[in-house]
């Protein structure tokens, strides 16, 4: 192994490379619940050819390799399971192109959301992409192979449909790209082509390294307002949720359910966040979402909650620091969520698994949902916060998580970014045929089985 | 350690890694080092994982602790309002207790010993403290209504002596009444407190309390904003109560009363925020009043100004320390490719230690033909009348 870093520190130079107790310690975790396991060594590459070689290296020693973005998945995937090397790509974080009329832009592997969001903002004012609720050093990379949401799910779907190519280094060293950036010079859409990113998203690393991307851009408006509405019947959600998509105006919609603050308690909230280039149209929106839940409103069974302005501005910050705050809730640091995708009819049901497991763990919770496309499908969380220095608290935690995981999968929905338990849980699921294809490509893309070991595996 | 009872609680979402604009990253050793043990939630969870035992005090971890500047990034934008004042406080904890272990880089060793010997970071004679105002006609403090505080940089370091000397040029132009110090005097200590040093501190700043209220000073003007720090912040608690001002809020008030010559060349000026006056004490104003009455000078704001302003890398000790090392990405690099940016061909400072790691900075950068690193009162003499 010595010899080993040693030639990755000739690659990245000395700098760049660390087998010291320290970075093997913090590389060992992540925030969420998961035990930690530790790397041998943290390499950050500064180029596609650092990470080409440092592929071709570890394919020979059959070293594992971790990918790793933010580092912020929170269900502990980018942990080194058979140990290896974890590969920061944070330093490859340039914004390399932006096309304001085709409207995308193509950034490094490790390129933050927070500096592509300021990037846009000072020399594109007009344009932004969508941003996840994550911190903002959060990468694109990251949360797009994890197929994360953000701020635009209404609008454009979730983040891996708004990719439109990718440069990979396969596990062999090849440097190999995805979408029309395979052909041409541009990179617009992963269409007409066979679709080849599809086998790097949703696979936790353990198919390829993402040392280029490029991600839709959508209109930023002049004119940005958000409408809060509110009911106590959960079996009403999916209806309500299909006629506010229905208007095709929102560009987010996030249902959230919390026993916190007081007023909250026992409620069933849905922010909705539109935006406008006048502020007719924004009228205009606004009175379209308002008439498509009017039967609801006239019921006097739901409505739109009133907001002040400095309450709605702080429902407008993207990303909001008031997230992560949740995880001070216990004064513990730490909070893991299960995100698990489903169809809408089954709101109801996963809001009151999510209240019956809080109340048998007894942890502090906060539920919500995002909306996908035109109520195509949802993300809905249940996020726990637990204390760090408590390990029985920690346990707690995650007895409720994988608790929640089964839930998830028995309503019919999926886990996202799972943990490794849900891993095992969702492939026992799985169709056999669908799980047999998975390894088959793995092994033709990964033939040493280098790429995020342990991860989904029996 | 004291405060350790908040380092659990840090969640490292990362915050404190960035700008609140999130332009770019703005933590001086993570911008310098890359690893997340360099943020400053990676020093929270190593130092919780030290205290529980899992990992053991090594020469890199006592790097990862004094490479931190004490900027005050983290604290500024940290989410969590119910412990993050106490950030830097729990982090200059941890090297205190690194120091009882005896275990500090040998450039952290040798920086206090200094300061221990000579009351300086420069091992120079404390009778040498004043020979940065010989030739001028700065008296010595009498009765003056302002003690002018030239600190260390101002007192020992070539270019910082030059900037004292402006300063006082410029508060004497302006008909403030000042005396400097000739004899006794020690350095303001700030940086050895944010070392962690604690008693050798408050063995420096009693020094210059017991001169200073012997020599009854009421109105102190400080030349450095480590000294005004230090000063406004930590001497109360050790019975110096003075009225503190660092030299830009004297001269922000009486900039209008100063005449201009006129006809000047049109100059397109940036301005390097200092952490202890913007950050650490919130202000932001004092030295952009004074640019803004320059006539002919037009400023350019860097992406990260004010609150969010990038360290130069010299805080904590680490000017004289060079803990954060001086690579291709150290922080004043970073500074002064981001003034160069701007268009500007001053960047304006207000502080010595800012000066002089940018100085250096631009001649690295080989920026020397391009961009000219210039402190306020400098500026001004240029063009007064």
């Amino acid at each position: 192994m010595n010899d080993f870093i040693r030639q990755l520190a000739d690659i990245t130079g000395p700098g760049f490379v660390s087998s010291e107790p320290e970075e093997r310690y913090l590389y060992s975790m992540d925030q969420g619940t998961m035990s930690p396991a530790e790397p041998d060594a943290v390499v950050m590459p500064g180029s596609t050819e650092e990470v080409r070689k440092i592929m071709l290296l570890a394919n020979k020693y059959k070293v594992p390799v971790v990918p790793m973005g933010g580092g912020l998945v929170l269900s502990g995937l980018t942990r080194a399971l058979h140990g290896g090397i974890i590969l920061d790509m944070k330093r490859m974080n340039r914004i390399l192109q932006i096309n304001p009329k085709s409207r995308y832009a193509v950034v490094e592997g490790g390129a933050s959301e927070g500096m592509l969001q300021a990037y846009l903002k000072k020399h594109h004012p007009e344009l932004k992409h969508s941003m996840p609720d994550a911190p903002p050093i959060a990468t694109l990379a990251g949360n797009i192979c994890i197929h994360g949401s953000g701020h635009l799910s209404v609008l454009g779907g979730f983040h891996s449909d708004m990719l439109t190519g990718m440069e990979i280094v396969l596990p062999t060293g090849d440097i190999m790209r995805t979408g029309s950036c395979s052909v041409s010079p541009e990179w617009f859409a992963r269409a007409p082509l066979p679709d080849l990113s599809g086998l790097f998203i949703g696979w936790s690393g353990t198919t390829g390294v993402v040392t280029k991307l490029g991600i839709r851009l959508f209109p930023s408006y002049s004119h940005n307002d958000m409408l809060i509405f509110v009911c106590e019947d959960a079996d009403l959600m999916p209806d309500v949720i299909s006629r506010l998509t229905g208007t095709q105006v929102a560009e987010d919609m996030t249902p959230w359910m919390t026993p916190k603050p007081e007023w909250a308690r026992g409620f069933l909230h849905i922010n909705i966040s539109y935006g406008a280039h006048s502020k007719k149209e924004l009228t205009f929106k606004r009175n379209l979402l308002q008439a498509s839940v009017k039967k609801y409103s006239d019921q006097k069974i739901a409505g739109f909650l009133p907001l002040p302005p400095t309450e709605k501005s702080r429902f407008l910050k993207i990303p909001s620091p008031d997230l992560v705050k949740f995880a001070d809730i216990r004064k513990g640091g730490g909070f893991e969520y299960v995100g698990a995708i489903m169809a809408i009819e089954h709101f109801a049901e996963a809001y009151r698994a999510g209240l019956q497991i809080a109340r048998m763990y007894n942890v502090s919770y906060s539920m919500g949902a995002r909306i996908i496309g035109a109520g195509h499908a949802m993300i809905f969380f249940y996020a726990y916060a637990f204390n760090r220095a408590d390990p029985e608290d920690i346990k707690r935690a995650q007895h409720a998580l994988e608790a929640t995981n089964t839930a998830a999968l028995e309503i019919g929905g999926i886990p996202w970014k799972s943990e490794l338990p849900a891993q095992k849980q969702i492939i026992n699921k799985m169709d056999q045929n669908t799980f047999n294809l998975m390894n088959q490509i793995r092994s033709v893309l990964d033939p040493n089985h280098i790429m995020n070991p342990g991860n989904w595996e029996k | 350690m004291l405060h350790e009872e908040i380092l659990h609680r840090c969640f490292r979402c990362g915050y404190c890694k960035m700008p609140s604009n999130y332009i770019d990253l703005n933590c001086p050793s993570y911008l310098a080092f890359r690893f997340e043990t360099y943020s400053p939630g990676g020093r929270m969870w190593l130092l919780r994982a030290w205290l529980d035992g899992k990992i053991t005090l090594s020469k890199r971890f006592s790097e990862i602790m004094f490479s931190c500047t004490a900027c005050g990034n983290c604290t500024e934008h940290c989410p969590f309002p119910n412990f993050k004042d106490l950030l830097l406080e729990a982090f200059t904890a941890a090297r205190g207790a690194f120091l009882d272990e005896g275990r500090v880089p040998a450039g952290v060793r040798d920086y206090l010993t200094r300061m221990q010997l000579h009351g300086n970071p420069y091992g120079l004679p404390a009778k040498k403290r004043a020979d940065w105002a010989g030739g001028t006609e700065i008296a010595p403090f009498t009765d003056q209504e302002y003690l002018f505080f030239a600190g260390d940089e101002g007192s020992y370091d070539t270019r910082g002596q030059e900037i004292a000397r402006s300063v006082a040029k410029l508060l004497a132009k302006a008909g403030i009444s000042f005396g400097i110090l000739t004899m006794g005097e020690n350095s303001d200590g700030n940086d050895v407190r944010a070392s962690g040093e604690t008693a050798l501190f408050e063995e420096l700043a009693k020094n210059n309390t017991d001169l200073f209220n012997e020599k009854n000073v009421k109105k102190i003007i400080t030349l450095s904003p480590h000294s005004f720090n230090s000063f406004k912040k930590e001497y109360p608690k050790l019975g110096g109560n003075y009225q503190v001002f660092h030299y830009t809020q004297v001269l922000a008030f009486i900039i209008g009363k100063l005449k201009f010559r006129e006809n000047q060349d049109p100059v397109l000026a940036t301005y390097h925020d200092p952490c202890y006056l913007g950050r650490h004490n919130m202000d932001y104003y004092s030295p952009r009043m004074i640019l803004s009455a320059v006539p002919g000078l037009k400023m350019a704001e860097m992406d990260r100004n004010k609150q969010n302003a990038l360290c130069c890398g010299g805080g904590g000790g680490n000017l004289f320390t060079d803990v954060l090392s001086s690579c291709n990405e150290s922080p004043a690099r970073l500074r002064v490719r981001e003034a160069k940016n701007t268009g500007a061909t001053i960047m304006a400072v207000s502080c010595p230690l800012c000066a002089i790691m940018l100085e250096d900075a631009v001649k690295a950068e080989g920026l020397a033909g391009d961009l000219r690193v210039m402190e306020l009162s400098e500026i001004v003499n240029d063009r007064i009348m």
